[in-house]
């Protein structure tokens, strides 16, 4: 790795979507870090940008400008295979993998280390039930996917990505459909993973006070398409929650971490 | 646990195989009694020159027809379903059956007579034929795909196949009404399926491209078991979607243009069997599901042979045989959609 904890910057980095013709630009000018061994949460409202940016930082959309670089080397010129050993997603897509086991599906995430038939050798095996204890799954672990809860399944995506072994992993709404007992754990999983196994982990949320409490850096995008960062402290002290929603009804309440009318 | 379901219903599967096999060498329009069969195999003859040719140049031939076309819809349908995301995918009702039809048609219409029968000996018109089939199959897929980056419900993707398939009979039946009367028999008896047109010296080649597209399908496990998390993860996996995308529906034209050509636009058989062998095995693992899809494929389609041949008054076309197999598994399917693991 690098010398200093930064892993993957983004470097005038300007994000949206082509409808036709027309390039909507959401956000640009970004020059975001994101460092080992850090949680940080992506928040902004509804149609601010945050799947978009996502979707550019892990290469699924092309950038409308700038480019993103992992620890100095430009992600977009590098190879799939490469990009899939730095980057672990979990994102909110429907999947078609009922009739999986736990197991099985922990270890999809081993493809990009396995060879061309993407057999599992002891090691592999190693690597998936360690995934899999480690985002306290193992219990479920010859379950069906299919017979999972939404937290649970939430918690077997998370060891998929763990068993890919990247020192970044990238989380779309991780917690969108989740009870509240089920936010909370997976939000204290990830933190361990950030904390314990110094990855780098980023993730978009709407839940605004988990995200204060645990995250140990916040991306906020503002109503007026800025990306403010900084611990959460800092954004509570300089007033910069304010700027999160249009609605001038709700204010933030910092005794409480959450909006309040 | 799930290793000893696979292996005890990958066993199951070939003694079923065999007992097919044995099935589909003993009975037939003919009878011929078991004792002359074996002697008939072992090349000591039964002394009975009909009887060897029957045997040797009518049900071997069919056999192999049979059970090689069943395994090759089966994968078929198998890839299209994982590409698509959809599983009720199948090459007969996403229209690429009906696409391979209709590059046989003009060929075979365009020929008129002159082919003397379907697949002739002429090399040069059977292979315009399977040309034929291959362009249509893949012209359909194409479409496919443009369709499915544009709508992007499956059932919308279902529906563009069943009008494509409404589309290529219409445009069949404009060339029958300026075709030959000799070029229309020809379509329409092609039309009814049948396992018995492909004749030995056809048979290297026929059953030469489906075992290599079958030798492909199963190099393709890996890519495949990442595209059942959705294209996006598959990405995040290290897969290039569009090329992985390119070689599974390559892979499904051909098998389906090469049967399709040989034996007529078989239904049913791509959509179901994928079906049988999830179910059978409890898994949608490619690298369990190839093996046991190949296999029940092949065993669907010689039961299929099995009853067309065993009929006194003559042959049941396999058309008029795989929709009373394939349409209750289906609406088992459908009506338990939500027990059934792997629609979650």
């Amino acid at each position: 790795m690098n010398d200093n904890n930064a892993i993957f910057t983004t470097r005038d980095l300007a994000v949206g979507y082509r409808n036709g013709k027309n390039t909507v630009t959401l956000l640009k000018e970004l020059n975001l870090t994101l460092e080992k061994g850090k949680l940080v949460a992506l928040l902004g409202q509804n149609g601010a940008g945050k799947s978009t940016l996502l979707r550019a930082l892990t290469c699924d959309e092309r950038p409308l400008a700038g480019c993103i670089e992992v620890n100095g080397r430009n992600l977009a010129e590098m190879s799939q295979k490469d990009r899939s050993r730095l980057i672990g997603l979990v994102s909110t897509e429907r999947i078609q993998a009922g009739a999986l086991t736990v197991t099985e599906l922990v270890g999809l995430g081993r493809q990009p280390h396995t060879g061309f038939l993407g057999r599992l050798d002891e090691e592999d095996r190693g690597i998936v039930r360690q995934a899999m204890t480690d985002s306290g799954i193992i219990g479920k672990a010859d379950e069906y996917v299919a017979s999972l809860s939404d937290g649970e399944r939430q918690k077997a995506m998370i060891a998929r990505a763990l068993a890919q072994q990247t020192p970044i992993i990238i989380l779309d709404e991780p917690t969108a459909f989740l009870d509240v007992a089920s936010r909370i754990e997976t939000m204290r999983l990830l933190q361990t993973l950030a904390h314990e196994r110094g990855k780098a982990v980023l993730l978009s949320s709407h839940d605004i006070s988990q995200s204060l409490m645990l995250a140990d850096e916040l991306w906020l995008i503002t109503t007026d398409r800025q990306v403010l960062t900084g611990t959460p402290a800092d954004l509570i002290k300089a007033g910069a929650m304010d700027h999160l929603f249009e609605n001038r009804s709700i204010h933030f309440n910092p005794t409480i971490l959450d909006y309040s009318f | 646990m799930t290793y000893r379901r696979f292996s005890f219903t990958i066993m199951a599967l070939i003694v079923l195989l065999v007992a097919l096999v044995l099935a589909c060498l003993a009975f037939g329009s003919v009878d011929i009694p078991a004792g002359k069969i074996v002697d008939i195999l072992t090349g000591k003859g039964s002394g009975n020159k009909a009887w060897d040719i029957i045997i040797m140049q009518s049900r071997i031939p069919m056999i192999a027809t049979a059970a090689l076309a069943g395994a090759a819809l089966s994968i078929s349908g198998l890839l299209l379903q994982t590409t698509f995301n959809n599983p009720l995918a199948g090459p007969s009702i996403l229209g690429v059956s009906s696409g391979a039809g209709l590059g046989v048609a003009i060929v075979i219409l365009a020929m008129g007579g002159s082919l003397g029968g379907l697949l002739g000996e002429n090399v040069g018109s059977y292979m315009a034929i399977l040309l034929g089939a291959l362009m249509g199959a893949g012209v359909v897929l194409v479409i496919l795909i443009a369709f499915s980056a544009i709508v992007r419900s499956n059932t919308m993707l279902l529906i563009i196949g069943i009008l494509v398939s409404y589309l290529t009979s219409s445009v069949v039946q404009l060339l029958n009404s300026v075709a030959t009367e000799e070029g229309v028999h020809n379509y329409v008896s092609w039309g009814f399926g049948n396992f018995s047109g492909v004749n030995a010296a056809q048979m290297p080649i026929y059953a030469g491209i489906i075992i290599l597209a079958l030798i492909a399908s199963a190099m393709m496990v890996k890519p495949l078991n990442a595209l059942l998390l959705g294209t996006r993860y598959a990405r995040n996996l290290g897969v290039n979607v569009p090329m992985t995308r390119n070689i599974l529906l390559v892979i499904t034209g051909v098998l389906t243009a090469v049967v399709t050509a040989f034996c007529g636009p078989i239904g049913f058989i791509g959509l179901v069997v994928p079906h049988i062998a999830r179910m059978s095995l409890g898994t949608s693992n490619h690298a369990r599901l190839v093996p046991a899809t190949i296999l029940a494929g092949a065993d669907i389609a010689l039961l299929c042979a099995l009853v067309s041949v065993c009929n006194p008054h003559g042959i049941i076309p396999i058309n008029a045989i795989t929709p009373i197999i394939g349409v209750p598994i289906i609406l088992y399917i459908i009506l338990n959609r939500r027990r059934i693991q792997y629609f979650n």
